[in-house]
């Protein structure tokens, strides 16, 4: 094909120009796309740091850095990848560029507001990185702010804090914004039941940004507050109680985690049907199992305090929530195969990544159960197991759903195609990078390896080095998978409006995008993977290119 | 509007200033949800503890002055109801009333801060502040329930201090002489024509090719756009304020009147 590339909202000049153009634009494609950016910057960081972590536990007794520097090295490693790079993740990169076009809005209902969510993001991220050079040094905390440690610890824990509750002022205006832009915003005929699956899950997972965050804002000025005036809220001595800082932590925290995992849901159930040119089974039951997960994971918080000291009937009832959120999980799941059934597949790349994402997921859940259940958490309760289901859940989870939906949208983002081949080539490093490092992790969590150890008895050695060896390898795959992106953003081959034959409005308009989304704003009629046999015919030429 | 627009059919205004009032209404209600929630949090540790400690709050609850907090009391209701005002004469355009009763509001928000001063001053004099060598003496109970007071009716404060910066802020825009930027972008065609009531062209698309889409600042003055401008912003902010109202009516009976 010989696709020039029209006028779109790259070229389009606003009221700015050059870099003003874009951080103080509130187009939110570019919002999107400064979000993109900025995100990734810190995930490098964050992967560095695991990277060096992993380094160091290559072999008991100190290797390349000193206890200390571990603590810090691990609570940064938290810190970032989660409230720098996972919680905003999917939803404000990706969610802020489509949610608007896949509803067949111009922008969001709040444009301003958009822009100001950025800024606060960058913001906190600055407040945050600051506290690593000031006070007392990075924090030592871990990423959860333990009480009654991070309020004794001599480090720079309020700054850190501070920090971080800014970011979710950032977080709550994004999903402030969305709801009402789902509510308001939808294009003619897009009736709720005709919404893309990521505008719902999307939906959902703004709830739980406007709903979960405030408790952490408020534990977290709790800390600030006990680190300076010394109230004693969580203090013994003076009458506190240090587990009703886990209490509150977690009842924001654990819903987090779904804020984290729904977009990437979201953008599963995008790709399946465009690449199997089928209509997604069971449609609704996905949209309402996403509600569903918003809702029971609401309630599943003290699964993180099985062996805290609370009561039993605590303990029995938040098990018994915790297997429920796996029902809704389980739905999404087997809908997903069920539509791949008689349906035409095509390997591309984002199907690629897709299928590695229910692998890894499924891994990632079923060791979740392993954890949910009373008996076998206190086995491996703050083990390495523990650690390793997280990043399958997380990483093989929302990271591959995370990469699947950046090779299936950045060429619309950008009007160019990737390097599909060299894709292929780098998920193969990944995948078997990520599976040698976090299988290998579960494995040392099971024979009783316990997390956030500085150093370690010999005979976990072996098994480290293969983590280590495979964290490498990780990280090779990273680096080829984004300069193949990065170099495909300016010299890709540039594509038409809808190179994989999909069917939801993003692909009715071209790409890139023009600035208000749409040529003539889109009226909708159908459903949104309702597919014309002859279109299908058409796009699966266009699939064989390359 | 002293300009008027003329093209073809396919040109859509589309004024980025948003007029979708119900959507600014969902979007402060939900904001609202968080504010609940973010004291929420705290509300917690309160039942918490006072199931923990049931005596000593009752104890500590009996040295907090009943007279002051019941006169707060009376002074948030009354704001909130000449906040009330405001909004209603902003939306039968009458700026004047609207600007002399946001003042009143101010005014009660102001007065109340001043009796929280009063009031806590009068107890960090008598040494009733958290970790204060008085409370340390005391059983470990009072000192949380001081702590929660200082804390709760502290980030209550800060909320009526936000509160009175928001409603300042409107109040200026308000009681000031009305001036309207307006920003229009739609999608043009060969002849679209920006043109005054007069019959002078204001701007024309002239010989640009390849122009197809279009965003244009209008400044004008108009008396009634400032009402619709800014009748939804203090209908929100009232919201606002009157969740502040509602917070004070949990604290009060919770601080004061459990004795």
């Amino acid at each position: 094909m010989t696709e020039t590339i029209q006028e779109n909202y790259l070229t389009t000049r606003g009221r700015y120009k050059g870099l003003l153009g874009w951080i103080l634009s509130t187009d939110h494609k570019r919002i999107g796309i400064l979000y993109l950016i900025s995100i990734m910057s810190f995930f490098a960081v964050g992967v560095a740091i695991g990277v060096l972590m992993r380094l160091e536990m290559i072999s008991p007794g100190p290797t390349i850095m000193n206890p200390d520097t571990y603590n810090s090295f691990f609570t940064l490693h938290g810190v970032i990848m989660i409230f720098l790079f996972i919680i905003p993740g999917i939803q404000a990169t990706l969610g802020n560029f489509f949610l608007p076009i896949q509803i067949g809005a111009e922008d969001v209902a709040f444009p301003r507001l958009n822009l100001l969510s950025w800024w606060v993001y960058i913001a906190g991220a600055i407040v945050a990185l600051l506290s690593l050079f000031t006070g007392g040094g990075t924090p030592d905390t871990g990423w959860t702010f333990y009480a009654p440690y991070s309020l004794r610890s001599g480090t720079n824990v309020t700054m850190a804090v501070f920090g971080a509750f800014i970011l979710g002022f950032s977080s709550i205006l994004t999903g402030l914004n969305f709801i009402v832009t789902i509510h308001r915003m939808r294009a003619k005929g897009m009736t709720w039941f005709r919404m893309p699956l990521f505008a719902w899950s999307s939906y959902a997972t703004s709830w739980i940004q406007v709903l979960a965050t405030p408790i952490l804002s408020v534990t977290l000025l709790l800390v600030i507050a006990e680190r300076m005036l010394n109230l004693g809220l969580f203090d013994p001595a003076k009458g506190g109680d240090p587990l009703l800082y886990q209490h509150l932590f977690w009842i924001y925290s654990h819903p987090a985690v779904y804020i984290m995992i729904l977009p990437a849901m979201g953008v599963v159930s995008e790709i399946i049907p465009t690449f199997s040119r089928q209509k997604i089974y069971g449609y609704k039951a996905i949209a309402f199992s996403s509600l569903a997960i918003a809702f029971v994971g609401y309630l599943v918080w003290g699964h993180h305090m099985y062996t805290s000291g609370m009561s039993d009937t605590a303990r029995w009832i938040f098990s018994l929530l915790t297997f429920l959120v796996a029902i809704p999980s389980g739905v999404k799941v087997f809908n997903w195969i069920a539509t791949l059934y008689k349906g035409s597949i095509r390997m591309e790349p984002p199907m690629f990544f897709t299928f590695s994402f229910i692998f890894l997921f499924a891994i990632g859940g079923l060791t979740g159960l392993v954890n949910g259940a009373l008996a076998t958490d206190v086995h491996i309760h703050d083990t390495y197991f523990v650690v390793g289901h997280f990043h399958y859940v997380m990483f093989g989870g929302t990271g591959f759903a995370f990469f699947a939906a950046l090779l299936y949208w950045l060429p619309k983002m950008t009007g160019r195609m990737y390097n599909k081949k060299a894709i292929f080539r780098s998920w193969f490093f990944l995948f078997i990078g990520f599976n040698m490092l976090y299988m290998t992790m579960m494995i040392l969590g099971w024979k009783g390896m316990p997390r956030r150890y500085y150093d370690y008895v010999p005979r976990f050695e072996t098994l480290h080095v293969i983590a280590t060896v495979g964290s490498w390898i990780l990280v090779t795959g990273l680096i080829y998978f984004f300069l193949t992106l990065i170099k495909s953003v300016k010299k890709g081959e540039p594509i038409g409006p809808n190179p994989w034959g999909g069917t939801t409005l993003e692909w009715k308009t071209p790409s890139p995008p023009p600035l208000l989304n749409f040529v003539q704003l889109p009226e909708v009629n159908a459903g949104p993977y309702d597919r014309e046999p002859v279109e299908a015919t058409a796009s699966a030429e266009g699939g064989k290119e390359s | 509007m002293s300009a008027i627009m003329s093209g073809s059919a396919t040109i859509e205004m589309i004024p980025h200033a948003h007029k979708d009032h119900q959507g600014a209404r969902i979007g402060m209600w939900l904001f609202l949800f968080t504010e609940v929630l973010l004291f929420g949090g705290l509300f917690l540790l309160y039942a918490v503890y006072r199931n923990n400690f049931p005596e000593d709050f009752h104890f500590s609850a009996a040295h907090l002055d009943t007279f002051l907090g019941g006169l707060n009391t009376v002074i948030l209701l009354t704001s909130s109801l000449t906040m009330v005002l405001a909004v209603a004469h902003l939306e039968r355009n009458n700026r004047k009333y609207a600007s002399i009763f946001l003042s009143v509001t101010m005014l009660f928000g102001v007065v109340f801060l001043i009796n929280k001063y009063f009031e806590w001053s009068a107890k960090i004099h008598h040494g009733l502040y958290p970790n204060s060598e008085i409370l340390q003496s005391h059983t470990p109970g009072e000192n949380v329930f001081y702590s929660l007071y200082y804390l709760m009716t502290g980030l209550h404060g800060l909320h009526i201090i936000g509160g009175l910066i928001l409603l300042g802020i409107l109040l200026w825009r308000i009681a000031r002489k009305p001036r309207r930027k307006l920003r229009v972008s739609g999608f043009s065609s060969p002849d679209l024509e920006l043109k005054a009531e007069n019959g002078d062209t204001l701007w024309s698309h002239g010989d640009k090719e390849a122009v197809n889409q279009v965003e244009m600042t209008l400044i004008y003055d108009h008396n009634e756009d400032v009402v619709d401008r800014h009748s939804i912003k203090l209908e929100n902010a009232g919201l606002y304020w009157h969740l502040v109202d509602v917070v004070w009516i949990f604290l009060f009976p919770l601080f004061y009147l459990i004795t």
